[in-house]
């Protein structure tokens, strides 16, 4: 048996945002499904280096320099800008991201850029992302700008030599996944509060195959940080992609950017023929009611190993026997025990950072709470891009950060990945507003529990895992 | 690319939910150029356990594992440790999505199976068995008297018994590409990025 692509929905048909996405940009479509896309940009970072290797081996060109631009965020240094690179490996990923672009006449966003930041934070910053185009990057969070209305999904370095030498990619059609949340959320419950609960009730691989379409009167509230936030976390139920239809809101956050479209209003028009059909069909739904979500955590090694606040860990025994090995694994990794209340975890560091959640809005949510206290355990704040830094510190984010007691630092992905050096200490246990709790992913031996944020910030003024709502009482 | 038709070879039961790229290859060893091989570091920290099952199984070509194979990053590095080390098939009820595209472009067989085929499989690992016969032509995995059908994406079948590179196929098509960029430049000429930016 093979599995069989999703069916094409018949002309003339309603059709969902995926559908349109997909067929507006199929150059041919063979027999078996596969679809030859035209992609509108393409991103690159340091760890493109495999792709740039492939094209110098063969000796090939890129093929529209002008629709694939470079951002150096995964290696730099968070501290100590302007300052030659100490690392001679991580100096050689730098560099060897600005020879390979300036070879290929890519425009970089380099270490020294004003604009410099984490891919999936200066795309949308400089209106590069835009609604209804194919977007494509080197890494799986790319899924972030599917916030846009946009097809945006990761690729691994075969397919980014392939679009830098065609500008196009092979790609089956995603089955269609409508995700529906409806109502207010609660105070103090954002994005990534909405994010984990979905994953936790998918599974970490719930999404495979699937692109989500995000939609209901509570994805319709969020900012456009909101919803990137939330599209960037697709991939953690392992959907390839995620999206929320253009509006008004998309509309007015991308006015104005730098490399927005000079005929604005003429893109809006277009812009405005996207959001799905009504009556069109989706191969899976599920809805959310936003007055149940809770501030959640993860406590495991995958992100669907996430509670809210208030609740207890799982016990293995109790569990049915097929999770039984893969629960008792993530607690011993983690040092937890069976019943013990997530409030009564303690720890060792905090981080703020990450394309997922160091926007501005997600520094001010973590201000709201730290603003007047003290952390009483060390952290960093990374913001998303040297343009958010800049901003943040107009605000005076940067001293609420400080007067706290945590190191403001430089933009990157920093302690997201651990590429740069920021890591965790083995055995250390970090409150984290990034997207992977995987085994070591913050460095060897790490323990990461990963929440929102202001969740993060509460961690910090009371050293161990707390609900952030009563700190917010009486705070705008 | 080599062509994958058949493999008749050593297999590791690794009986594990969630073998994500960071647990394949860790982020620090990223900065390898592939010509210096990536087989040293596939599983790197957990091959320091002398425990995990690869180390019991050093010349598996084979892998048996549990759901979500493959999950997160999208680093084809995970893909280059396994296939340097001589893995070249992992079994599993599912796969991250893009670690199975950038397997197929490595000449590595993602095989789907349900999960109650991989608790089979994997019993069948335990008793001691060790060869597996993985036939692509008929997408079956035979162990002894256990046999398994799995599934795959067409196209992706396709590709791996030829053993195309997606490059060939798209030059193939490389005016059905001009005509395309010529003509959604005038449908849509809003989406040119304009060169320079304007100031912000
Ligand atoms: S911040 Fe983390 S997830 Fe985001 S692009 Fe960087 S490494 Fe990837």
């Amino acid at each position: 048996m093979t599995l069989a692509p999703p069916p094409m929905p018949p002309a003339g048909a309603p059709r969902s945002l995926i559908d349109k996405l997909f067929d507006s940009h199929s150059i041919v479509t063979l027999e078996d499904g596969q679809a030859l896309l035209w992609i509108d940009r393409h991103f690159v970072h340091e760890g493109s280096h495999h792709a740039f290797a492939r094209l110098a081996a063969t000796n090939t060109a890129v093929s529209r320099p002008h629709l694939t631009f470079g951002v150096a965020d995964h290696y730099v240094p968070t501290r100590g800008r302007g300052c030659p690179i100490a690392d001679a490996g991580i100096a050689r990923m730098v560099a060897q991201l600005e020879q390979n672009t300036a070879r290929h006449n890519i425009l970089l966003f380099g270490l020294d850029d004003p604009r410099q930041g984490i891919v999936h934070v200066v795309g949308p910053e400089q209106g590069l992302t835009l609604p209804g185009l194919t977007i494509v990057c080197g890494d799986s969070h790319t899924s972030t700008h599917g916030a846009f209305g946009a097809l945006a999904f990761g690729i691994g370095a075969s397919e980014v030599a392939h679009v830098l030498t065609t500008q196009t990619l092979w790609q089956q059609r995603p089955r269609r996944l409508l995700v529906r949340v409806d109502g207010p959320l609660g105070m103090g419950i954002g994005a990534k509060d909405i994010a984990l609960t979905i994953i936790a009730r998918l599974g970490a691989d719930g999404g495979v195959g699937h692109a989500i379409e995000y939609a209901g009167s509570t994805i319709t509230a969020l900012s456009m940080e909101g919803r990137m936030t939330l599209c960037n976390l697709s991939i953690e139920c392992g959907a390839r992609c995620g999206m929320v239809a253009p509006d008004e809101t998309t509309f007015a956050y991308l006015r104005g950017r730098p490399f927005a479209p000079d005929a604005f209003d003429a893109a809006v028009a277009d812009w405005r023929r996207l959001p799905s059909d009504p009556g069109c069909v989706h191969d899976r739904a599920i809805s959310l009611d936003a007055t149940e979500i809770a501030p959640i955590v993860t406590w495991g090694v995958t992100p669907e190993q996430a509670l809210p606040i208030m609740a207890r860990l799982p016990d293995p025994e109790a569990a049915d026997p097929a999770a039984r090995a893969q629960m008792r694994a993530a607690l011993d990794y983690m040092a937890l025990r069976p019943g013990q209340a997530l409030t009564d975890i303690a720890i060792d560091r905090v981080f703020i950072g990450s394309c997922t959640n160091a926007r501005i809005e997600d520094l001010r949510a973590a201000a709201a709470v730290l603003s007047g206290r003290r952390s009483v355990v060390p952290g960093m704040v990374s913001p998303g891009s040297s343009l958010v830094k800049q901003q943040a510190e107009q605000e005076g984010l940067d001293r609420v950060f400080i007067e706290a007691g945590l190191e403001w630092v430089a933009s990157g992905c920093s302690m997201c990945v651990g590429m740069n050096g920021d890591l965790l200490a083995p055995g250390e246990r970090a409150a984290s507003t990034t997207n992977r709790n995987f085994k070591g992913r913050q460095g060897p031996g790490s323990r990461t529990h990963l929440m929102s944020p202001a969740m993060v910030a509460a961690a910090a003024v009371t050293g161990h895992l707390t609900d952030v709502r009563p700190l917010l009482a009486g705070r705008g | 690319m080599r062509p994958f038709t058949r493999l008749d070879a050593v297999a590791c039961a690794l009986p594990i939910v969630a073998v994500d790229t960071d647990q394949i290859i860790p982020a620090r060893f990223m900065q390898r150029p592939r010509s210096e091989g990536y087989a040293p570091v596939l599983f790197h920290d957990l091959r320091t356990d002398p425990a995990f099952p690869l180390n019991l199984r050093p010349d598996a070509k084979i892998l048996v594992a549990r759901r979500n194979f493959g999950s997160g990053s999208s680093r084809e590095a995970a893909v280059y440790a396994l296939v340097d080390y001589g893995i070249t098939c992992v079994v599993a009820p599912s796969f991250g999505d893009i670690f199975a595209a950038n397997s197929v472009n490595n000449g590595l067989l993602p095989a789907k199976v349900t999960e109650a085929e991989a608790g089979a499989l994997l019993a069948v690992l335990a008793d001691g068995r060790l060869m597996l016969v993985v036939d692509l032509a008929t997408q079956t995995i035979a162990a002894g008297n256990l046999r398994v059908d799995f599934t795959i994406d067409p196209a992706w079948r396709t590709k791996l018994l030829n053993g195309w590179d997606d490059l060939d196929l798209t030059r193939s098509h490389s005016a059905a590409i001009e005509a395309f960029a010529l003509a959604d430049a005038r449908a849509r000429p809003w989406l040119q990025p304009n060169p320079r930016g304007r100031s912000f």
